[in-house]
């Protein structure tokens, strides 16, 4: 009899119940969306990292773990614009919870509030993994962070209004920090204005946007491809034409093609945050900002 | 527009007029107006830009589902003739379980068109085309999307939740072919018409229970389509439980149980009179299988892009009670019928690791166990073991390496070879090259 108490008692604490406390359970598709729900909600949200800086948001497998925490969430807040295709629409069909399925107020889209870049003319296959709706990586512009907020405040506010007032006087407080600090990165950023920068993957598009960078190839022959030799010989070839200063990766990309080419080309590599988390500094999005202008400056000088 | 009219005079009287007021020359003014004017079209002419960018063109097709297509070929060389393929010790399934055609062949292609319908329910078809110019429907169902509290509920035709690799689709699998033990205990995959509930758990670990009621249109029930009878013929429970554990480890393992109610479950076996006679014989009874299994994924930091590594494994054990008639058409030694009972068991193990981007290799062990048999017509007399010859207890085996290529999320090409002992007197020296390729719509992938 003790041994079966026993046995229950330790299976129920495997099955341990999730946190019910928190006012809003929130599922955090990318990281900086995490940090961000973390600013306008503070305390009153227990928020779910699904991923981390370590990972590929195209590629993400559909874990047992990944439906669990759905099932009990109130709020997803994912990119949108195509990049979790691989992964969330299974999450949500397995979860059997209709406060997060698309169209429900617990189902938001970062992307759906900016004006998207490079959105295809052309859609094909043959082009890569192209994202119909533009590029998904918004959050590379700081501007579009504070878009966003303001969004994803009206709806959490709209899923937990009692706490109405919180969230605005928290929002209202990040708002200003981060217009303080935006004014302070376009200053810092100034000397990034037209150089050119050899990137992994098209995730960097919308920083190369704010800061006047100038994107002068990728490694990835097509977007979702990943580098192949003869690919980086034709762009050593073109860089001696058009010759860029640095080429960025992100945490989750593996650093040898951009080595490769690095030692070819003589020009040095930076790996990114790419998000919260991507380094040791990037541990808000204000560090991310901080960190991904500052490794860049230290180079580029 | 009007209005917009009046705006851009305001603004330009309030920019323009100081300077108009002070401007002695009725050139002066003229110019100004033209400007004006020039403004106001231009305000015009962008509004209308933006309202055509903002408006989509209307069509009846914008509410199309996804649609993907699956193609795939295959060229087989099979050592041994795949017209006499066989699995000895078990009773033939009836569904299409042998290696194919030898040469140059197309796989079933695969048409799938998926959506939501509305705010309740998703729906789902799955087609596939056979080679031989036939269409089956391989899925078709809804599932609902607003039942909370973790419950969703299927309805149609779908791949039972019975084992991991049965609700897997063939074009997803890691191997070209189903392990023998699908083969045998579920002729080769099964898809049942029914209704399905699943509930999840508000856990933090991955918990699932589940339960399905089914037509029994497939082996193990019988006869095939189905019985003539209201109800349920075959019941399925599941349970899941998944996590994550350390830093790159995720794992699944499930349990479950299909039980159904055979009525004239048939097979065909060869007499023993050394003419070649082909002799029908049917099950009648019950027939219970336990599936016991288990999936853990690796990736480094759950980045499966450079490297990762999939081991699978399912336990299968089926008791089956009930009642064998020889030869149902009298076409040898005549119709007779007696008692039958067997305890069967099957597994096999697989692994695959992907060692650089794009390249894949994998092995999997398939072992069958024949298991106890109990023939009431051999017991008492009335017919010897010869007279059933693919029931001789036999344990089949069978080894299978592969390397796969996939230059992109939507193409494969795999190159397989095995050594199959399914038939107890011949081994069969298989090898597979294979393409895979999907268009259209991108798919998710289960776990």
């Amino acid at each position: 009899m003790k041994t079966i108490l026993r046995f229950v008692v330790a299976l129920s604490s495997a099955f341990a119940m999730l946190p019910a406390t928190a006012a809003l359970n929130v599922f955090a598709c990318e990281p900086e969306w995490g940090a961000l729900a973390q600013e306008l909600a503070g305390d009153k949200v227990s928020v779910y990292f699904a991923t981390t800086a370590l990972q590929d948001p195209h590629r993400i497998e559909a874990r047992p773990s990944l439906i669990a925490r759905i099932r009990s969430t109130d709020l997803l807040i994912c990119s949108g614009s195509e990049l979790e295709i691989g992964w969330i629409p299974l999450l949500l069909t397995q979860s059997g919870n209709p406060k997060v399925q698309l169209g429900s107020p617990g189902y938001f889209e970062a992307s759906q509030y900016v004006v998207k870049l490079e959105v295809p003319k052309v859609i094909d296959r043959a082009l890569g993994d192209l994202h119909p709706g533009g590029n998904p990586h918004v959050h590379t512009d700081p501007r579009n962070i504070a878009r966003i907020a303001q969004a994803l405040e009206d709806r959490i506010v709209q899923i937990d209004p009692a706490n109405a007032e919180s969230y605005r006087s928290r929002s209202k407080s990040f708002l200003e920090r981060w217009q303080a600090a935006l004014a302070r990165w376009e200053q810092q950023a100034a000397p990034l204005k037209g150089v050119p920068i050899v990137v992994y993957h098209k995730d960097f598009s919308y920083f190369i946007n704010w800061s006047g960078m100038r994107e002068v190839g990728s490694l990835e022959p097509k977007p979702g491809l990943p580098p192949t030799p003869a690919h980086l010989a034709d762009l050593l070839d073109r860089m001696k034409i058009q010759p860029a200063k640095v080429i960025v990766y992100s945490p989750y990309n593996s650093p040898q093609a951009a080595e490769f080419l690095s030692s070819r080309a003589n020009i040095p590599t930076v790996m990114m945050p790419f998000t919260v988390g991507g380094t040791d500094k990037a541990k808000d999005l204000f560090g991310l900002f901080d960190d991904t202008i500052g490794r860049l400056l230290a180079t580029v000088k | 527009m009007h209005r917009k009219a009046t705006m851009a005079l305001a603004v330009a009287a309030a920019l323009g007029l100081p300077h108009a007021a002070r401007a002695q020359s009725q050139d002066e003014l003229r110019t100004l107006r033209e400007q004006v004017r020039q403004l106001d079209r231009r305000v015009t002419d962008a509004e209308q830009a933006a309202i055509q960018a903002s408006n989509r063109p209307a069509s009846e097709s914008t509410m199309n589902p996804a649609v993907s297509v699956i193609l795939n070929g295959i060229y087989s060389n099979l050592s041994q003739d795949p017209n006499t393929f066989r699995i000895n010790g078990f009773a033939p399934t009836l569904g299409d379980v042998g290696p194919g055609k030898r040469g140059l062949s197309l796989g079933e292609s695969e048409l799938a068109i998926a959506s939501n319908i509305d705010h309740h329910f998703r729906g789902t078809l799955i087609a596939s085309i056979s080679p031989e110019d036939s269409i089956g429907v391989e899925e078709g169902y809804i599932q609902t999307l607003s039942l909370s509290y973790g419950f969703t509920i299927k309805a149609g035709r779908f791949f039972s939740a019975v084992g991991y690799q049965n609700q897997i689709h063939a074009h997803a699998w890691d191997f070209t072919d189903a392990p023998l033990a699908n083969k045998v205990f579920l002729g080769n995959q099964l898809n049942e018409d029914g209704v399905q509930l699943k509930w999840v758990a508000p856990t933090s670990l991955y918990w699932d229970v589940g339960i399905e009621g089914g037509r029994g249109r497939q082996f193990p029930a019988g006869p095939a389509g189905g019985r003539n009878k209201n109800g349920v013929s075959s019941g399925n429970v599941f349970t899941h439980i998944g996590g994550d554990f350390g830093t790159g480890i995720a794992w699944q393992t499930g349990l479950s149980y299909l039980s159904t109610s055979p009525q004239d479950r048939t097979f065909d076996d060869l007499d023993s009179t050394g003419t070649g006679t082909i002799v029908t014989n049917s099950f009648s009874g019950t027939s219970r299988l336990w599936v016991l299994d288990g999936i853990l994924k690796w990736a480094p930091n759950y980045n499966p892009t450079y490297t990762n590594f999939k081991l699978q494994g399912e336990f299968f054990r089926r008791k089956e009670n009930g009642n064998l008639t020889y030869d149902t058409t009298a076409a040898s030694l005549g119709t007779q019928t007696g008692g039958f009972t067997s305890a069967q068991s099957g597994f096999y193990l697989q692994g695959v690791y992907q060692f650089v981007p794009m390249w894949r290799v994998g092995y999997r062990y398939d072992r069958l166990n024949a298991g106890t048999t109990s023939n009431g017509l051999v017991d008492s007399s009335a017919l010897t073991a010869a007279d059933f010859p693919i029931l001789a207890p036999y344990n089949p085996t069978k080894h299978t390496v592969m390397v796969d290529w996939s230059p992109s999320e939507f193409s494969r090409i795999r190159l397989q070879a095995a050594s199959d002992k399914s038939r107890s007197d011949v081994t069969d020296h298989q090898v597979f090259l294979q393409y895979i390729v999907s268009l259209g719509a991108h798919g998710a992938h289960k776990f």
